[in-house]
C-alpha cells in the first residue's frame, strides 16, 4: 500500500445553534487504505458525524473543517459540487442503519439499483438491468429475479439491507462507509451481511469504514479500530490487540458487556473521567 | 451531543426558568412555557399577530371608553349622513348618520364573542369525537367518522346558512351554526393524532397500570392532540370571522342595528362607489383581525407543532 | 408463580390472519428470573404482551399464582404484574413530568401517601429527588429507563415483565441498568421474565430460558448450559456462535439461517 485511499487530518464538525456552537467532532485524524477500519463509540461520540462529514452529508447548520480531507488525492473540502456528486455514490458509497428509511418506497428494488448504476456509469438499460441482477446475486439474494421486481416494503429487514448494499456497491466504489449497517437486524442475519461486505473488501480491494457501537462486533470484523469519545479519538489500535487496550474508556467498554464466557456480578460499570473529554 | 457548548450562563429568573432540575411542578411548567415563548418571539410576524389579537381583546373590553359616539343612535340625518372621514368622525358616518369608528369599536365585541363561543363549542366537540373514535376504533370509529364525513361533505357557509334558516336569524344562532359546521375538521385532526399515539408504549404502559379508558383518553391522549388542534383553531379563526361576517352580510347573522362588521359591509355595499368608507372601514377591521389570527396561528405552529412547520 | 401452557396468539382474521405465537409453554417459579430468547418475529415479545393483556390469548392457558387470568385483567392483576418496555424514548409520555408519570399509577389504585412513595421510587432506581419534575426530554436514555422501572415498581408488583429493557441503550448504560435490575430483584424478591435477542444479557440475568423461533418454543435450557456451549438444538447453537462476534473461519450456508 503506497498511498492511502483516504486521509483525514484534524477533522472538525461544528454545529452553530442558537444556544451556541457545539463541536460534535473535535480533531479526528486517520488514514485508510484498502482495509476495514472500525469506528466505535457510544451515542453522541461523533462517530456518525465523522462518516457523514467525509461524504459531505453533514446536516445544514453544521460546518466541516479539516487540515486535510482527501480521497485518492482529491481534496474533498475544496472539490466542486459536481465532483462531489460524481464521487458520492460512484467511488464512495454509504450504507445506513435502517433500510426502511434509505430505500425509496415507491420504486422497485431493481429500478433503484439500475438508477444508482446509470447515475454514475454510462450504460444501456439492458446492461444496467443485467448488472443489477448480478449485484443482487452477489449479495446472496435467493431468487434475484423475483426480488428485482419487489418493492421495499415487501422484503424483510435483512433482504432490504442486502438490497441497499447491492445498490451502494453496484458502481464498484473504492470506499464504503457503513454506519451501523447491522444494528437493526437479527444477529444471524447481520453475520451474513458482514460476510458479504467482507467478500467485497477482500476480493475487490474496497476500503471500508465500519461505524458501530458494538465493540465486540467491530473488533471481530475489522483490521483496525478507532475508539471515539466526546468527538475525539481516544485510542487507535489493531483489532486483534483490543484486549491490551490502554485507554480506560476502551477497557471500560470492553468490560461492561455481559458475555457468555464469564459470569460477573455485578457488571463493572464505566466511570467517566471528565478528563477524557478534554 | 458532546463537546463544550460555549453558552453564556443565564442568570436570575432566567436560570430559574431554564433549570434542568426544576424543584416543583410549577417551575417545570413555567420553564416549558418560557421556552415556548422564546421560540415564539423569534418570529416577528407571529408577535405582530399576537399584538392584533391582544388589541382586539383590549378594544372589546374598553369599547365604552374608546368609542366617542353611540354605535346605535345616529346624529342629525339631514346634516350628518354619509360624511367622509374627518377629525370629528375618524372613519366617517353611515347612512343612519352613525359614527363608523364607534361602530367598528363596538363591533369588536361581537366578533370576539363569536370567536370565543365558536372555539368553546367546536374545539371540545371535535377533540372528543376525534380522540374517542381514534382510540376505540372499530364500529365506534366507523359511526363517528361517517357522521363527521356527512358534515364535511357540505361547504361550511352553505351548511351554516341552512342551520340559520332553520333556527331563525340572529347572532346566537349564527354562532351555533358556525360551531356546528366547524368541528368536523378538528375531529379529523384529533383522530389522526390519536391513531399515531394509541399504539405507543406510553399508552400501553398506562393501560398496564389499570387506567380506565376515559382516563387514558382525557389524561394521556387529549394533551398530545391539543397542541395541533390549538394551531388549527387559531388558523381557522380568520375563516370563522369571515363566515360570521358573511352571515351578517346576507342578513342572517346579527340583526340591525347591531354593529356587526359583516352587516356593516352589507349596508355599505349600496354606497360603494361614492361613499367607499362605509364598506371599507369595517372591511378593513375584518381583514386586520383575520390576518392577525393567521399570523398568530403560524407562530403557534412553529412552537407547538414543529413537525408541521417544516 | 406464572404458568404458561400451549399459549397461542393470533392477530387479525381471515386472509390477514397472523399466528404470532403458535405454541409456547413454560413455568416460572416465584423469585426466579426466566429468559425468552429469539430473533425478530419469534413471538417472544408477543408472549409478554399476551400475559399482560396487550395481545389476545387465542388458545392455551396463562395462570398467575395458579389462577387463570381474566380478560380484561382486573386492577389486582396490574398490582401483581408490571412491564418495562424496550424503548425508553417511547415509553414515557412526552408531556408528563417524572412526577406525573409516577403519580399516575398511585392515583389509579388510590394509594394515599403518593409523596413519599414517589421519592422512595426515585431513590430505589438510583435517582435523586432533583429528577422529580423533569420532562422526559431532559433525561438521558439510561435515566428514562430508570424512570420506567420506577413506574413499574411503584405499585409493588411481584412479577416484572422486561421487554428488551437494555437494547436501546449504550453498552456502559446497559451495564448499569442490568446491575440495577439484578439488585432490585434481590432486594424485593421479584420474579422476572426477560425478553431479549442478546444471549449474553439473558444469560447474565436469568437462570433458565426458552429459545423461540417463528412463534414456537425450540428448546428450554439453562444459562449454565449456554455458557458451556451446550445446546441440543442447531438453531440455539447458531445463536451462540453469532453472539461471539464475526468469524471468518466458519462460513455458514446462508440459506440455513435466513427465513
Amino acid at each position: 500500500m503506497t498511498k492511502p485511499l483516504l486521509e483525514v487530518e484534524d477533522l472538525r464538525v461544528r454545529f452553530h445553534l442558537r444556544t451556541g456552537t457545539v463541536e460534535a467532532v473535535r480533531g479526528v485524524s486517520f488514514q485508510l487504505g484498502r482495509e476495514r477500519l472500525g469506528i466505535v463509540g457510544e451515542s453522541g461520540s461523533g462517530k456518525s458525524q465523522t462518516g457523514r462529514a467525509i461524504l459531505g452529508l453533514t446536516p445544514p447548520p453544521g460546518e466541516v473543517l479539516a487540515k486535510r480531507l482527501t480521497f485518492d488525492g482529491i481534496d474533498l473540502l475544496t472539490a466542486s459540487k459536481r465532483t462531489l456528486r460524481t464521487l458520492r455514490g460512484g467511488r464512495i458509497s454509504m450504507v445506513m442503519q435502517d433500510p426502511k428509511y434509505s430505500l425509496n418506497p415507491v420504486m422497485t428494488i431493481g429500478e433503484q439499483i439500475i438508477e444508482a448504476y446509470q447515475a454514475h456509469v454510462k450504460a444501456s438499460r439492458a446492461e444496467a438491468h443485467d448488472r443489477a441482477l448480478a449485484m443482487l446475486e452477489a449479495v446472496k439474494m435467493r431468487d434475484p429475479g423475483r426480488v428485482f421486481a419487489l418493492y421495499p416494503h415487501e422484503v424483510s429487514g435483512g433482504m432490504g439491507q442486502r438490497a441497499m448494499i447491492a445498490m451502494m456497491l453496484v458502481t464498484e466504489p473504492d470506499l464504503l462507509i457503513a454506519d451501523e449497517p447491522t444494528s437493526a437486524l437479527d444477529v444471524t442475519v447481520s453475520m451474513e451481511i458482514l460476510r458479504i461486505l467482507d467478500e467485497f473488501v477482500s476480493e475487490r480491494g474496497m476500503g471500508l469504514i465500519f461505524i458501530s457501537h458494538d465493540l465486540k462486533l467491530v473488533s471481530s470484523f475489522c483490521n483496525r479500530v478507532l475508539v471515539m469519545y466526546a468527538g475525539r479519538v481516544v485510542e487507535e489500535l489493531e483489532a486483534k490487540h483490543l484486549r491490551e487496550a490502554k485507554h480506560p474508556y476502551t477497557q471500560g467498554l470492553m468490560r461492561c458487556l455481559p458475555t457468555l464466557a464469564d459470569d460477573v456480578h455485578p457488571l463493572p460499570t464505566l466511570n467517566r473521567d471528565p478528563s477524557w473529554a478534554l | 451531543m458532546a463537546g463544550a457548548p460555549s453558552l453564556s450562563q443565564p442568570s436570575g429568573w432566567r436560570a430559574w426558568l431554564l433549570s434542568p432540575e426544576p424543584g416543583s411542578r410549577w417551575q417545570a411548567r413555567l420553564g416549558r412555557f418560557y421556552l415556548g415563548w422564546r421560540s415564539f418571539t423569534r418570529n416577528p410576524l407571529a408577535v405582530m399577530g399576537l399584538g392584533v389579537v391582544v388589541l382586539l381583546i383590549l378594544v372589546a373590553i374598553f369599547a365604552d371608553f374608546i368609542a366617542p359616539y353611540s354605535p346605535v343612535i345616529g346624529g342629525d340625518l339631514r346634516t350628518q349622513r354619509l360624511l367622509p372621514p374627518s377629525e370629528t368622525y375618524w372613519f366617517g358616518t353611515d347612512d343612519q348618520a352613525r359614527d363608523i369608528f364607534s361602530r367598528v369599536i363596538y363591533g369588536s365585541r361581537i366578533t370576539l364573542w363569536v370567536i370565543v363561543l365558536v372555539a368553546l363549542i367546536a374545539t371540545p366537540i371535535g377533540l372528543l369525537v376525534g380522540t374517542v373514535a381514534g382510540y376505540l376504533g372499530g364500529w365506534v370509529d366507523t359511526v363517528l367518522m361517517r357522521i363527521t364525513d356527512i358534515f364535511l361533505a357540505f361547504p361550511r357557509l352553505i351548511l351554516a346558512l341552512a342551520f340559520v334558516a332553520a333556527l331563525g336569524p340572529g347572532i346566537e344562532n349564527a354562532v351555533i351554526a358556525i360551531a356546528i359546521t366547524s368541528w368536523p375538521p378538528y375531529a379529523r385532526i384529533a383522530r389522526a393524532e390519536t391513531l399515531t399515539i394509541r399504539n405507543s408504549d406510553f399508552i400501553a404502559a398506562v393501560k398496564l397500570q389499570g387506567a380506565s379508558t376515559p382516563r387514558i383518553i382525557l389524561g394521556h391522549v387529549v394533551p398530545l392532540c391539543l397542541s395541533s388542534l390549538i394551531v388549527r383553531v387559531t388558523l381557522d379563526m380568520a375563516g370563522i370571522i369571515l363566515t360570521a361576517a358573511g352571515l351578517g352580510f346576507l342578513g342572517l347573522g346579527a340583526q340591525p342595528p347591531m354593529p356587526e362588521w359583516g352587516a356593516m359591509v352589507a349596508t355599505g355595499r349600496n354606497y360603494l362607489i361614492d361613499q367607499w368608507w362605509v364598506a371599507a372601514m369595517p372591511g378593513l377591521a375584518i381583514f386586520v383581525v383575520s390576518l392577525g389570527f393567521n399570523l398568530l396561528g403560524d407562530g403557534l405552529r412553529d412552537v407547538l407543532d414543529p413537525k408541521a412547520a417544516k | 408463580m406464572l404458568d404458561i401452557q400451549n399459549l397461542q396468539v393470533i392477530f387479525g382474521t381471515g386472509r390477514l390472519q397472523v399466528q404470532a405465537v403458535k405454541n409456547a409453554s413454560f413455568h416460572v417459579e416465584a423469585g426466579e428470573s426466566y429468559g425468552l430468547v429469539g430473533e425478530s418475529g419469534s413471538g417472544k415479545s408477543t408472549v409478554l404482551r399476551a400475559i399482560c393483556g396487550l395481545a389476545p390469548i387465542s388458545g392455551g392457558h396463562v395462570r398467575v399464582d395458579g389462577k387463570e387470568v381474566t380478560t380484561p385483567r382486573g386492577k389486582a392483576f396490574y398490582r401483581t404484574i408490571q412491564m418495562v418496555f424496550q424503548d425508553p424514548y417511547a415509553s414515557l409520555h412526552p408531556r408528563h413530568t417524572v412526577d406525573r408519570t409516577l403519580s399516575e399509577p398511585l392515583a389509579i389504585h388510590g394509594v394515599k401517601d403518593a409523596e413519599t412513595r414517589i421519592l422512595q421510587a426515585l431513590r430505589e432506581v438510583g435517582l435523586g429527588p432533583s429528577f422529580r419534575f423533569r420532562y422526559p426530554h431532559q433525561l438521558s436514555g439510561g435515566q428514562r429507563q430508570r424512570i420506567a422501572i420506577a413506574r413499574a415498581l411503584i405499585l409493588r408488583p411481584k412479577v416484572l415483565l422486561l421487554d428488551e429493557p437494555t437494547s436501546a441503550l449504550d453498552a456502559s448504560v446497559q451495564a448499569e441498568v442490568l446491575n440495577l435490575l439484578e439488585d432490585l430483584r434481590h432486594k424485593m424478591g421479584l420474579t422476572y421474565i426477560l425478553v431479549s435477542h442478546d444471549l449474553a444479557v439473558v444469560a447474565h440475568l436469568c437462570q433458565r430460558l426458552l429459545v423461540m423461533r417463528n412463534g414456537e418454543s425450540i428448546e428450554e435450557t439453562t444459562s449454565a448450559a449456554l455458557r458451556s456451549g451446550q445446546a441440543s438444538n442447531s438453531y440455539t447453537q447458531s445463536l451462540i456462535e453469532a453472539s461471539q462476534g464475526f468469524s471468518r473461519d466458519a462460513p455458514q450456508p446462508a440459506s440455513s439461517l435466513a427465513t
